[in-house]
């Protein structure tokens, strides 16, 4: 495409503007990280002495404010390494039934994970925290990831769901005149045909608990136990927080989504693309 | 005729006894995953959410608190502003990414980033951002000859930052689903418009709109439930100040149930959106079938 005269300048306007909206903000926390304690409160758009160490100071855990950085690192992952897990499981299980099995009950099926996909999470917030409190699981990890499965396989069916149904059915049969059960069809044949699929449930699941800010402060509670979203949220509880490590940390919690986005985007975004456009 | 029906009935009750079969046995052994979880953690919650929910005198309760009619306010304006504006945005800055031009494919590597930015650093970063004392902004504002302004401490303007974040974090997703939306569209429609003479805006207007005006519907439809139920926007940006008058149901619900101990004023300020709530679901789950 070639452009000329005023339309380009109109263009290349609209693409700097987008620029600067999207990536101002973004610069401006790697900024604060990199800002030593004593110039933080002086608000400048580049930093004249960049210092690496509020970092440090994050990863040895040597600020009290991130004296437990390391642990709720390991709490974040574990919630979203075990959430993943189970959400491919009762994702690959279901999709499967639901795009080779032609049985009574699709229907209601598929409306109740649209359903659970839909409503906000919120909403259901003070019963569970009620259910978890009689099942006597508050403060521990499978409350979190018992609430994160909940959110996240609805879609994660839905999604593989949608994948499954274009693998054509006369490879079943064929299996099928070949002697093949349901669990040699659905482990043989299915789970390597959906792969792809599966590697954007993944990474939904595995950033949507990474990410989840509500119910880990619901649930969980002491500094050794609280994922990092939870303890970045209550640095804001004391009286002066040091924004330049709170941005460290900041970064240091991005980093993985953002590899993740950027390594799977493609994955992802067909998924979430072809869920919404049909 | 008469074999023709009768063979035509005997496969139909075949097939039924078929389906209430084996089969059905089978299908429901690979969801009972799935139906688990959505009876223990979606219906038992959601079945004990109304039961609180059905004590009468909690309406009146929450009614009379200036507070809570103050936050229904800024639930619909935060949903209907911020979704509204994003939407918008998002259709017409996926004309520009529909483009075929070496900056459009830099930018769009780039735009992502907010999306891919977890919530919780991004809204820091915009809250340090518009600190009235040591904020950037005020700061870039003074450099140019203007007074600095208190943003998270006036309703409106905290409630704005809440806004725009909203638009910032989730812009690069729906404008990627439109620009989807935009590659569907027959290519042989446009070549039409170009033999009819049709300018840019009237392409717009008679092509592009129409194809897309359901995608659009149903995605602000999507968005606004979504929406709805926010939590954290609030909670990190402004915490509800000031003096509580910038929560959110989600906010306010949390803040009744955790911070008060009224479990019950918790649960009717999320009742008292469910009808709204559940329409939309409705609506949303014959549109999407």
């Amino acid at each position: 495409m070639r452009l000329r005269g005023w339309r380009k300048v109109v263009f290349f306007g609209a693409c700097g503007l987008i620029l600067i909206w999207t990536v101002f903000p973004v610069y401006y926390m790697i900024t604060l990280s990199l800002v030593r304690e004593e110039d933080l409160f002086k608000p400048s758009l580049y930093v004249a002495r960049p210092t690496i160490e509020n970092y440090v100071m994050t990863i040895q855990q040597s600020n009290y404010l991130v004296s437990e950085f390391r642990t709720q690192l390991y709490n974040s992952v574990i919630i979203a390494m075990l959430t993943t897990s189970a959400v491919l499981i009762i994702g690959t299980l279901g999709s499967f039934a639901l795009a080779r099995i032609r049985f009574r009950g699709t229907r209601l099926i598929s409306s109740m994970t649209l359903f659970t996909y839909i409503i906000p999470s919120s909403f259901l917030s003070i019963p569970f925290f009620k259910l978890m409190a009689d099942l006597n699981l508050l403060g521990t990890k499978l409350s979190v990831i018992l609430v994160m499965i909940t959110f996240t396989s609805p879609y994660a069916v839905w999604i593989l769901w949608d994948y499954g149904k274009t693998v054509p059915p006369q490879i079943d049969e064929a299996a099928a005149i070949d002697g093949a059960g349901p669990l040699t069809l659905f482990f043989r044949i299915y789970l390597p045909l959906i792969l792809p699929a599966m590697v954007a449930i993944a990474t939904y699941a595995f950033l949507y608990s990474w990410n989840e800010y509500l119910y880990a402060v619901l649930f969980l509670s002491g500094e050794t136990n609280i994922t990092i979203p939870v303890a970045m949220g209550n640095f804001l509880a004391t009286d002066n927080p040091p924004w330049n490590i709170l941005m460290a940390e900041s970064v240091l919690y991005s980093i993985p989504p953002v590899i993740l986005y950027y390594c799977f985007r493609r994955h992802l975004l067909s998924g979430l693309v072809s869920g919404a456009v049909k | 005729m008469a074999q023709n029906i009768q063979a035509t009935v005997i496969s139909v009750v075949s097939h039924r006894r078929e389906r209430w079969g084996g089969k059905t046995i089978l299908g429901l052994a690979f969801c009972s995953p799935l139906i688990l979880v959505f009876l223990v953690l979606v219906i038992t919650p959601m079945l004990y959410m109304i039961y609180l929910g059905l004590d009468r005198t909690i309406y009146p309760a929450i009614f009379s608190d200036p507070i809570f009619i103050q936050t229904l306010w800024n639930t619909v304006i935060f949903v209907g502003v911020a979704v509204n504006i994003k939407m918008i945005l998002a259709l017409v800055v996926s004309a520009l990414f529909s483009a075929e031009h070496w900056a459009v494919r830099i930018l769009s590597g780039i735009f992502l980033l907010p999306w891919a930015i977890p919530s919780l650093p991004g809204i820091l970063a915009f809250r340090w951002m518009l600190n009235g004392q040591w904020g950037i902004v005020n700061k870039i504002l003074n450099d140019l000859g203007f007074a600095g302004y208190p943003w998270l401490v006036r309703r409106p303007s905290a409630l704005a930052a809440a806004i725009v974040y909203h638009i910032w974090k989730y812009l690069p997703f729906w404008t990627l689903i439109f620009v989807a939306g935009r590659r569907s569209i027959p290519k042989d429609l446009y070549e039409a418009g170009d033999i009819d003479g049709a300018q840019p805006l009237q392409k717009f207007r008679f092509i592009t709109f129409p194809m897309l005006r359901n995608l659009y519907l149903i995605c602000s439809l999507l968005s606004m439930v979504f929406t709805l139920g926010d939590f954290v926007i609030i909670k990190i940006m402004t915490g509800g100040a000031p003096g509580d008058s910038t929560h959110v149901l989600a906010t306010l619900a949390y803040r009744y149930t955790f911070q008060m101990g009224k479990i019950d004023w918790g649960v009717g300020t999320f009742i008292t959106a469910l009808p709204v709530t559940l329409l939309f679901i409705f609506i949303l789950i014959r549109s999407v079938k």
